[in-house]
């Protein structure tokens, strides 16, 4: 079972969510923890990880041979991402804006353009216990763009493992949706806040989409307001598990530490969460 | 006009509360809200939509399936695993097509077609005496990067109209194309980082990032004293490597009050919170007057 775990807005509890789960489940089956959320991997922080695994996520850009090149401009009139330019002195790529579509090379006449590899960030894989495996991808500074490494991490999804957690970027832009596709189900952390609710609902319209099943984990909970329970009631989708707003518990993450573990009784409360999945999905 | 950007590499560290705040503060301003994803800052101003345009990101590629005779070129030629063969059909997965035309080129039946979709919208609003420029970019869509450059533009257009002294954008999370593309050419900016081992983790990586934009900026921590051994560290992390810490802002309920009645939380003057955030606002005002004149070259995208 593969689960994706969400949000609309950023800071409201996915890498929490992601990481006690994960740890509490392993505790009666085999789970892999994802770490997809490639700008910001946060996911590592909370364990002992033996890494053995690493391997470069790389894109193919084009090189311009400019005594080959003619001039005729067919590359940059071609190239959708205004990656390639022509001028008299010669043809010049902007790397920064390539894609790696291949398509300059494609159409060049004379084949003066050739590819050379940049890698754009990594994947590292490892070890957390025998029944917690982990991967995280890593995307390098000034890189636009996750994507392609959320891609390459999730072909090292582990079939055998009962349960696949894979923590998300926040938003709904696209790094989102490459770590929602051939999921499961989908947990969306939420905060009850205006702002909260409004990225919630962002978030749902996107798996909705998606048509992807899916549950809410209110982080941050307190007596002081119910906008998204009566959110979830209209939308018809499930509260899963409210966290409630603790500084002790603040203070466990500021730490780097599994709240769960110090909290036992959370245990439980992840343990119904995964019961609650299985049931909806079958 | 100077661009303030106001960015954090982790979310929900305090941006849009920051950035409402110094929006109140600063009188003559103009906001862009390029958290494009989850658009907040908005709500917090109570704005109403005075202009709205749309937003055409990339183009999807399109497969005719009456001219495609299967095969199967396009599926060979496509970097990005966009083409899916399922019951003998050919079809282009829309939410992995990055448009690049490779697969139009090489379809020997002219089957396939780029096709311009709407990705979201923008709009120019206003509240009281605050314009604030916004987005929303639809669920599941890229080139938000794209769609940030237009609220950035559209802010320049209105504020040079409204003769306004500073623009604050409100950033995207993250370190990728919404985040770069919200401190690209800007005047400063703005970094809120918190004290928990993920913030620490996540500033780093923020920090090496607008330094590779090579813009000139400063620190600001929330909730300060929820981990005072990690701003600690966050402290002597700025000090070794010559990072001005803009200020402290302390843990305050007032903050949580002050999000859910969507006011700036600075509004409510006596909280520990809006007093930190007014320090932070007269540290700006002396950068800005003081070494303003070194940065001269910095008003346009």
């Amino acid at each position: 079972m593969k689960i994706a775990i969400l949000s609309g807005k950023g800071g409201t509890g996915k890498t929490t969510v992601s990481t006690n789960l994960a740890w509490v489940l392993s505790k009666i089956t085999s789970v892999q923890l994802l770490d997809a959320d490639v700008e910001e991997p946060n996911d590592h922080i909370f364990f002992d990880i033996s890494f053995d695994h690493e391997e470069s996520v790389d894109l193919l850009l084009p090189v311009v041979n400019n005594e080959t090149c003619i001039r005729c401009g067919e590359c940059s009139k071609n190239c959708q991402f205004g990656a390639i330019s022509v001028f008299n002195s010669g043809t010049i790529v902007f790397e920064n804006l390539c894609h790696g579509c291949g398509v300059c090379k494609m159409v060049c006449p004379v084949n003066a353009i050739t590819e050379k590899s940049k890698s754009i960030g990594k994947v590292m894989l490892g070890t957390i216990s025998k029944n917690l495996k982990f991967g995280m991808g890593i995307l390098n500074i000034g890189e636009p763009s996750g994507v392609r490494i959320i891609r390459q991490l999730k072909k090292h999804i582990d079939n055998k493992a009962e349960v696949v957690i894979i923590d998300s970027q926040p938003g709904t832009s696209c790094p989102v949706v490459e770590t929602l596709r051939n999921v499961d189900f989908a947990i969306l952390v939420t905060e009850p806040t205006t702002f909260g609710l409004h990225d919630l609902s962002l978030a749902i319209e996107l798996v909705k989409e998606m048509n992807i099943p899916s549950g809410i984990i209110i982080n941050r909970d307190n007596s002081k307001t119910n906008i998204i329970d009566k959110f979830a009631e209209k939308e018809n989708i499930p509260i899963l598990m409210k966290i409630p707003f603790k500084k002790q518990i603040a203070k466990i993450y500021s730490e780097g530490n599994l709240f769960s573990k110090f909290l036992p009784e959370f245990q439980e409360k992840f343990l119904s969460v995964y019961k609650i999945i299985k049931g909806l999905i079958e | 006009m100077k661009q303030i950007a106001i960015v954090s590499g982790k979310g929900g560290t305090g941006k849009t509360t920051l950035s409402s705040s110094l929006g109140i503060l600063f009188k003559n301003t103009i906001l862009a809200d390029c958290d494009v994803d989850a658009a907040n800052l908005n709500l917090m101003f109570n704005s109403k939509i005075i202009e709205k345009y749309d937003y055409y990101g990339g183009k999807k590629a399109v497969i005719d399936p009456k001219k495609c005779d299967g095969c199967g070129i396009c599926k060979e030629v496509c970097r990005f695993e966009a083409v899916i063969y399922k019951n003998n059909i050919y079809k282009i997965d829309q939410y992995a097509c990055e448009g690049c035309n490779a697969c139009v080129i090489s379809c020997p039946q002219k089957a396939i077609k780029l096709t311009e979709s709407l990705s979201g919208n923008y709009y120019y609003s206003t509240s009281e005496n605050k314009n604030i420029v916004h987005a929303n970019l639809n669920p599941g869509e890229e080139t938000s990067g794209g769609l940030v450059a237009e609220v950035r533009k559209l802010s320049i257009e209105k504020g040079k109209i409204l003769k306004k002294e500073i623009i604050l954008i409100d950033g995207a999370p993250g370190i990728g194309c919404p985040a770069t593309s919200s401190i690209t050419a800007t005047y400063f900016v703005i970094i809120v980082t918190e004290p928990t081992s993920s913030g620490i983790h996540d500033l780093k990586r923020i920090i090496d990032t607008v330094k590779h934009f090579k813009r000139n900026f400063a620190i600001v921590i929330n909730k300060y004293d929820i981990n005072e051994e990690i701003t600690n560290k966050i402290e002597e992390f700025c000090k070794t490597e010559n990072i001005e810490i803009l200020g402290k802002i302390p843990f305050d309920e007032t903050v949580e009050e002050a999000i859910l009645n969507t006011r700036p939380v600075v509004t409510y003057e006596n909280s520990k919170a809006a007093k930190a955030i007014i320090e932070i606002y007269k540290k700006l005002l002396k950068i800005i007057k003081e070494e303003g004149k070194n940065y001269e070259n910095s008003n346009s995208i």
